[in-house]
């Protein structure tokens, strides 16, 4: 195991977000307010409560996990199209790595962004709503493996993509859509039983719900099974990232 | 000496069926510099991709210090140093920066003194906290043997580098390759400039096609080209080449009409003045002499229009 690579890449990839760390860090913290002025004040003063939640509160599990999905997509998937697009995936290729030490380096980097961001921007609510963690361990566990398992999946964008416009193309129209109509501002029991039932079939909804969860104690759906979605998301990306690593699939001829 | 570098029924074929390299074998000696020439598309960069592991080979083998590229690339490839042929580099980072990436990737310690004396020698001293995208084109591809060399490595490949460089900075680089060479890397160079194989090789390999026509010590290829053919026109043809002209080895052709002698012009005597006099006794009519000499190009050219 090189270790020492591994960090290399970490750091590396850290540093350029350091370096565009005013940009980092605005761009959450000012739509996340937009998103507190308008659902919050706006529309949350129309609607009381939500399964015994402020909608002011009920909406701050749903937006950390909006930011810490992209994020965690954009980056991880930029961080290894980068490379590919500008020519340097050669030292990559040609240094005493193995694929998965690449991973981690990259997946590493993009996770821990994602995760400072949806810390930023649990800090910010704290000042726009009143909010408690009923289970922080089981947060911060539901936290980390949203930013790994995204950050993982945009890896895999960002190997396949073969221009820019593929790579904005999935996060576009991909997780963005799953990620507003996973619950992200309202529960889903809120919607006709039709809809209800086909919501089940996006992923995101278990992993909102179980982040809410281990604010408010209330779920759409069990915990386990959210549990159980992540891990199987996870396993996904995981298996798929095996099947890049054993063909070299557009990285190695 | 040993073979460093040692490739093996090497082939690369492509998913469209394209045969980049076909069969190549290929021993490189510890110490030494290599030039590998060959015409755009000759499978020169493919070869070093390959051994470098960028390029999964279809089949053969490849050992770098005795370990083989694919089942212990860790530590076939920390012996290697590659500079590629395009100018790949990260436009914001520092030139440190970016060198000691490469320097992390391959596992080692940070060390930027090691780094600084790299720069140093690669006249880059005064440009170790500017960004890349500040930088000259002959800058940039320093920067990038810099990066190459941060490692330590034992071999080290330039895929092309002085590709579109102007005479003054190729002149720079051959100097960066022969410091090089004092300093114990073996270097393993491609190149379609026959000058520059010349100028810097100990030996030349010939390349077209996916096929390795030619591997020879350079001063053997000098040899060859310092040979000297006079072709003496005859006003009559002869039958025969009279036995008294049996010792200059003299070809005979277009029925009796050429004679041709080759002769060595690095040697003392060329032999010339005898062999006209002789000529002359013989009773042979000269109706005009003259000279060809064949050079590298010339040796080049020919192999790969066989091949072609």
């Amino acid at each position: 195991m090189n270790l020492n690579a591994v960090l290399t890449i970490y750091m590396f990839e850290m540093r350029r977000f350091f370096r565009t760390l005013t940009q980092s860090l605005i761009s959450p913290v000012l739509s996340t307010s937009l998103y507190f002025v308008v659902f919050g004040a706006a529309i949350g003063s129309r609607i009381d409560e939500v399964e015994g939640v402020s909608y002011g509160a009920f909406i701050v599990p749903g937006l950390i996990m909006l930011s810490v999905m992209t994020q965690a997509t954009s980056n991880a998937s930029f961080g290894i199209y980068f490379p590919k697009f500008i020519g340097t995936i050669y030292e990559l290729l040609s240094a005493p790595v193995s694929f998965l030490e690449i991973v981690a380096g990259y997946v590493g980097a993009a996770a821990t962004k994602a995760l400072f961001i949806g810390v930023i921007i649990l800090i910010t609510a704290f000042f726009f709503v009143d909010i408690q963690i009923a289970h922080p361990f089981a947060m911060i566990a539901f936290l980390v493996l949203t930013c790994v398992s995204f950050a993982l999946l945009g890896f895999i964008i960002g190997i396949w993509a073969g221009n820019f416009e593929q790579l904005q193309l999935i996060p576009l129209l991909v997780i963005t859509p799953l990620v507003f109509l996973g619950g992200s501002f309202y529960s889903i029991s809120m919607l006709p039983p039709v809809w209800q039932t086909i919501t089940l079939f996006n992923p995101v909804v278990y992993l909102i719900s179980g982040f809410r969860w281990s604010f408010f104690g209330t779920a759409d759906v069990g915990i386990g099974i959210s549990l159980f979605a992540i891990a199987l998301f996870t396993g996904i990306c995981l298996a798929v990232i095996w099947w890049i690593f054993r063909t070299g699939w557009r990285i190695r001829q | 000496m040993s073979a460093i570098v040692s490739v093996q029924n090497l082939r690369k074929a492509y998913a469209g069926g394209f045969e980049a390299l076909k069969s190549v074998n290929l021993d490189i000696e510890e110490g030494e510099i290599l030039a590998l020439l060959g015409p755009n598309g000759a499978g020169k960069t493919t070869l070093i991709s390959t051994i470098c592991g960028i390029t999964v080979p279809t089949s053969g083998t490849i050992t770098v210090g005795g370990h083989d590229t694919q089942t212990d690339f860790r530590a076939a490839r920390n012996l290697i140093g590659l500079v590629p042929q395009e100018i790949n580099l990260e436009p914001f980072e520092t030139v440190m920066s970016t060198v000691s990436f490469s320097r992390g990737l391959f596992g080692k310690p940070r060390n930027d003194a090691y780094i600084k004396g790299i720069l140093e020698q690669l006249s880059l001293g005064d440009k170790t906290n500017s960004e890349i995208r500040t930088l000259s084109g002959g800058m940039k591809r320093r920067v990038l043997i810099a990066k190459a060399l941060s490692h330590e490595p034992r071999v080290l490949f330039l895929d092309e580098p002085t590709a579109g460089v102007d005479v003054e900075l190729r002149k720079d680089m051959w100097e960066v390759v022969a410091k090089l060479r004092a300093s114990g890397v073996t270097v393993i160079l491609t190149t379609h400039y026959i000058e520059e194989a010349e100028a810097i090789a100990d030996r030349v390999g010939v390349i077209n096609k996916g096929e390795i026509l030619l591997v020879q010590d350079k001063a053997d290829l000098m040899a060859q080209m310092g040979q000297k053919q006079l072709r003496i026109d005859l006003s009559e043809a002869t039958p025969d080449i009279p036995k008294a002209l049996n010792s200059y080895d003299l070809v005979r052709s277009d029925n009796g009409l050429h004679l041709t002698y080759s002769y060595d012009t690095t040697g003392e005597r060329t032999g010339i003045t005898t062999l006209l006099n002789d000529l002359q006794k013989a009773g042979l009519q000269m109706k005009d002499i003259q000279t060809a000499q064949s050079s590298l190009e010339d040796i080049f050219v020919g192999l790969v229009k066989e091949t072609s």
